[in-house]
């Protein structure tokens, strides 16, 4: 009963007119920002964080998270429309939601990830209403053995039950591997696959570089190549009706939904994570559940649904470890983070006792704010479609130039725009070949991750293995994810037995 | 926004007052060059550890007494201890854009990667803005207490005592050897990216010590979950009075992390001023008054020349103890 008291005077705080107006003004400016490519929540937060010297503490903070959780919505945006990641967190957004705009059903792909991050952000403030303390205790456990075990589960739901070619699933997800080894050693600091030691190597491979070369250049390669006989004409059209269809439509994506606002929202509150590898493992588990894996990287609602639901619900699980253990789940908390020492406020165990008006006003606005967030952005569905129609002849250096800018704005170094163009060429014949390139941009966001997290564990461990199944909670996830894993050895051997039988 | 600096100019302390006012004369000259585009504020550090607290708190002072018309974008590069940021800063030369808060890792990193071929005195000395402390922490739940309790604990666990710290030959890792050294212990050092990350692991008990710096241990030790046995420093921390300085306990052993902010190589004379001025002020505001009072800070302000020479002093000491234990 206590947090019920909290929460409704935080929503007499959010609901004060100025931080109100913040909390709409933060999700309009939010949504723009999400939608530029190679402008982030992270380059927004930083840019915007002194207009909040002007107002009290908690209206500042209502004012970037309405920023932050806009720009969760804004990245599907580009991702859905021209096929470029507005943001690194809608990455997996693109994998399915430019395959269906292709076919006409940008709206359908619109709605899907509005209502989706709409979801996503109510089920992930309800969790952390309620279970914030012991979630952060959850996450205080979880040491390197668990992260390791989390992220070859991720792994294995791209692996195991997916319907592509398991081959060439696992050659796309080495290429990933091999590319984010790339750049100075975690651990030791030693310089590794400085190819032709050009210096650009040295601060590794962004993996924004890989996803906008593939789906960004790539997508244009494609586009040339299919409607070379003539220009495409984009059947996007949007009308009441289509619009009731899609909500409907929409029903039997409910079940994916919820996985990914539960598993953004746990992978978001694990320190070392954050939106980006949640949106990318919850579009894993959606693909593995799914009675249509194959459809996935084709044009599945499913495959819109399952991330952006995921990337909602992480941006505010990541905001927990910031407010509880002072440590930041994400980069755009980590701004916020620097903003809370100004505001005077010490992130860490005793912000929820000494500064209750704080967090749950907070809290609540961000129930307010994902309201908004999904007003104006279905508000804006119209006006989207309308650039859809452009001619491809205007759309395409539109599309090329944002990725210019899409690729050199993370590090400001040329080098990795022509990295860009490299892979853009380079993802264009793999895809011609088949080769499923959703696995690659897994693997270089989750490869890093991965290796600190096992040589961590191996070095606590004396060097042995056995140290991820003697932990209850890694061990657990272990198994699963071997099992997963194992499941398409089971399958083809089963296959073999039943062909002989026939035979 | 005059206001505000002049007012924190007020509150600061005489010595304070001095350095500041000379610098902020200097840079009166010198008003001709201001940053042309946001500036790269690089953190040789990752997320939620001292060093990047201590930059985020510096951007946000920048920021609320609109120092300078640009913003500084923090960017964490933590990989390789350092490396990674080391050879940004070397790439960035001659630029006037690019400035990094670095900590010791600045002398021990190319030491012991002289393939990185970076040489920090050929880079812009700005301010060197604090220097932090260690402390020896451990769980509050354990029934460590004193030094004496912690050498028995970790010599009868032998390496399955687990030490985590920042990186590979990083201060941490220094004064881990330190104490293996000093009381025959055999503890194993982990690396995580970032004090805040390590607190952490301290906290969930997935690390049995840790050296951390004030400012990344303190909530947890406000919450009751972690507790201070020693102190890496002349005298007893007014916060953690409890703890005995090594001092004390006849360990010589003192031990600080500089806290500064460099420049690339080659950076042009009057942005070099600009930068100066710039965390003078910084220096001199209320804010990082406050901060070095609340989380034990040691050190003044420190600039150009003097800096450099600072710098040098340091770096012979940490080829020493880089040999000491074997690391180059």
């Amino acid at each position: 009963m206590e947090i019920l008291t909290h929460l409704l005077e935080g929503f007499g705080i959010a609901f004060l007119p100025l931080n109100l107006g913040l909390a709409i003004f933060g999700c309009l400016l939010g949504l723009f920002i999400g939608a530029m490519p190679g402008l982030g929540s992270v380059n927004g937060v930083a840019i915007l964080l002194p207009l909040t010297f002007l107002v009290p503490p908690t209206s500042a903070v209502i004012f970037l998270g309405a920023i932050y959780y806009g720009a969760m919505y804004g990245g599907a945006i580009s991702s859905i429309m021209l096929g470029i990641p507005g943001a690194s967190t809608a990455v997996a957004t693109t994998f399915d939601g430019r395959p269906l705009a292709r076919k006409g059903m940008a709206d359908r792909a619109l709605v899907a990830a509005a209502t989706a991050s709409f979801v996503g952000g109510t089920i992930s403030i309800v969790l952390f209403t309620m279970f914030a303390p012991p979630l952060a205790a959850v996450a205080l456990v979880f040491g390197a053995p668990e992260e390791f075990a989390l992220m070859l589960l991720a792994f294995a739901t791209f692996i195991g039950l997916g319907g592509d070619d398991i081959p060439k699933t696992f050659f796309s997800i080495l290429i990933g591997l091999v590319l984010s080894a790339v750049g100075l050693d975690i651990v030791s600091g030693q310089p590794r696959l400085i190819f032709f030691d050009i210096p650009g190597f040295f601060h590794g491979i962004n993996f924004l570089v890989l996803a906008i070369g593939i789906y960004g250049i790539g997508e244009i390669l494609w586009t040339i190549e299919t409607s070379h006989k003539g220009i495409e004409v984009s059947q996007a059209r949007l009308s009441i009706p289509r619009f009731v269809d899609s909500l409907r439509s929409l029903a039997g994506t409910a079940k994916t939904m919820v996985m990914g606002s539960f598993l953004g929202y746990f992978v978001g509150i694990l320190p070392a994570a954050g939106a980006t590898p949640g949106s990318l493992m919850a579009y894993g588990v959606a693909k593995s559940i799914s009675k249509d894996p194959d459809s996935f990287g084709k044009g599945n609602v499913d495959g819109v649904v399952a991330p952006e639901s995921a990337n909602n619900a992480a941006s505010t699980g990541s905001m927990l470890p910031m407010l509880t253990l002072g440590i930041p789940g994400s980069p755009t908390t980590a701004i916020l983070l620097g903003g809370m020492v100004i505001w005077g406020l010490e992130p860490g165990p005793m912000l929820f006792i000494e500064h209750t008006d704080f967090v749950w006003g907070l809290i609540a606005s961000l129930y307010a704010a994902n309201l908004f967030a999904l007003i104006l952005n279905l508000a804006f569905i119209p006006a989207f479609i309308a650039v859809l129609r452009l001619p491809f002849t205007i759309l395409a250096p539109v599309i090329f130039i944002l990725c210019l800018v899409g690729g050199y704005a993370p590090t400001q170094d040329m080098h990795d725009v022509w990295l860009m163009f490299l892979f853009g060429v380079v993802g264009y014949l793999l895809r011609k070949l088949d080769y499923p390139m959703a696995p690659a941009v897994l693997a270089i966001v989750l490869g890093p991750l991965a290796e600190t997290s096992m040589r961590q564990s191996l070095l606590i461990g004396h060097g042995s293995p056995a140290i991820f199944f003697e932990r209850p909670i890694s061990g657990a996830i272990m198994v699963v994810a071997i099992v997963l894993l194992a499941l398409p050895l089971i399958r083809l051997v089963r296959r073999a037995v039943r062909r002989s039988a026939d035979a | 926004m005059n206001v505000p600096i002049r007012s924190a100019f007020a509150a600061a302390a005489a010595t304070v007052l001095a350095v500041a006012s000379t610098a902020s004369i200097t840079g009166a000259a010198q008003a001709a060059w201001e940053p042309l585009k946001p500036v790269d504020f690089v953190i040789m550090a990752g997320k939620g550890g001292g060093a990047d607290k201590m930059a985020r708190l510096m951007q946000t002072i920048v920021e609320k007494h609109d120092l300078s018309s640009k913003p500084l974008i923090p960017i964490n590069k933590p990989g390789g201890s350092g490396a990674e940021a080391l050879i940004h800063l070397k790439q960035k030369a001659g630029d006037d854009h690019t400035i990094m808060v670095t900590l010791n890792s600045f002398y021990t990193t190319p030491l012991r990667q002289p393939a990185l071929d970076v040489d920090i005195m050929t880079f812009t000395p700005v301010a060197r803005m604090a220097e932090d402390t260690f402390l020896l922490w451990v769980h509050a739940d354990s029934d460590i207490n004193t030094v004496d309790e912690f050498v028995e604990a970790a010599r009868a666990a032998g390496n399955d005592w687990i030490m985590a710290g920042t990186g590979k030959g990083q201060e941490d890792e220094l004064l881990t050897t330190f104490l293996n050294n000093a009381y025959d212990l055999d503890m194993k050092y982990v690396p995580f990216k970032g004090g805040g990350r390590v607190a952490k692991e301290l906290a969930g008990k997935n690390a049995n010590s840790t050296v951390n710096n004030p400012s990344e241990q303190l909530g947890f030790y406000e919450a009751g979950k972690t507790r201070p046995i020693a102190a890496f420093t002349p005298e007893r921390l007014e916060l953690f009075s409890d703890a005995p300085t090594f001092l004390e306990l006849d360990q010589d052993f003192v031990y600080f992390m500089q806290r500064s902010v460099v420049g690339a190589p080659g950076m042009s004379a009057e942005a070099a001023a600009f930068y100066q001025d710039l965390f003078a002020k910084v220096f001199a505001s209320d804010e990082w008054q406050t901060y070095r009072h609340d989380k034990s800070l040691y050190g003044d302000l420190i600039a150009g020349d003097e800096l450099k020479a600072y710098w040098q002093r340091e770096r012979a000491i940490h080829e020493v103890m880089l040999k000491e234990i074997g690391e180059i």
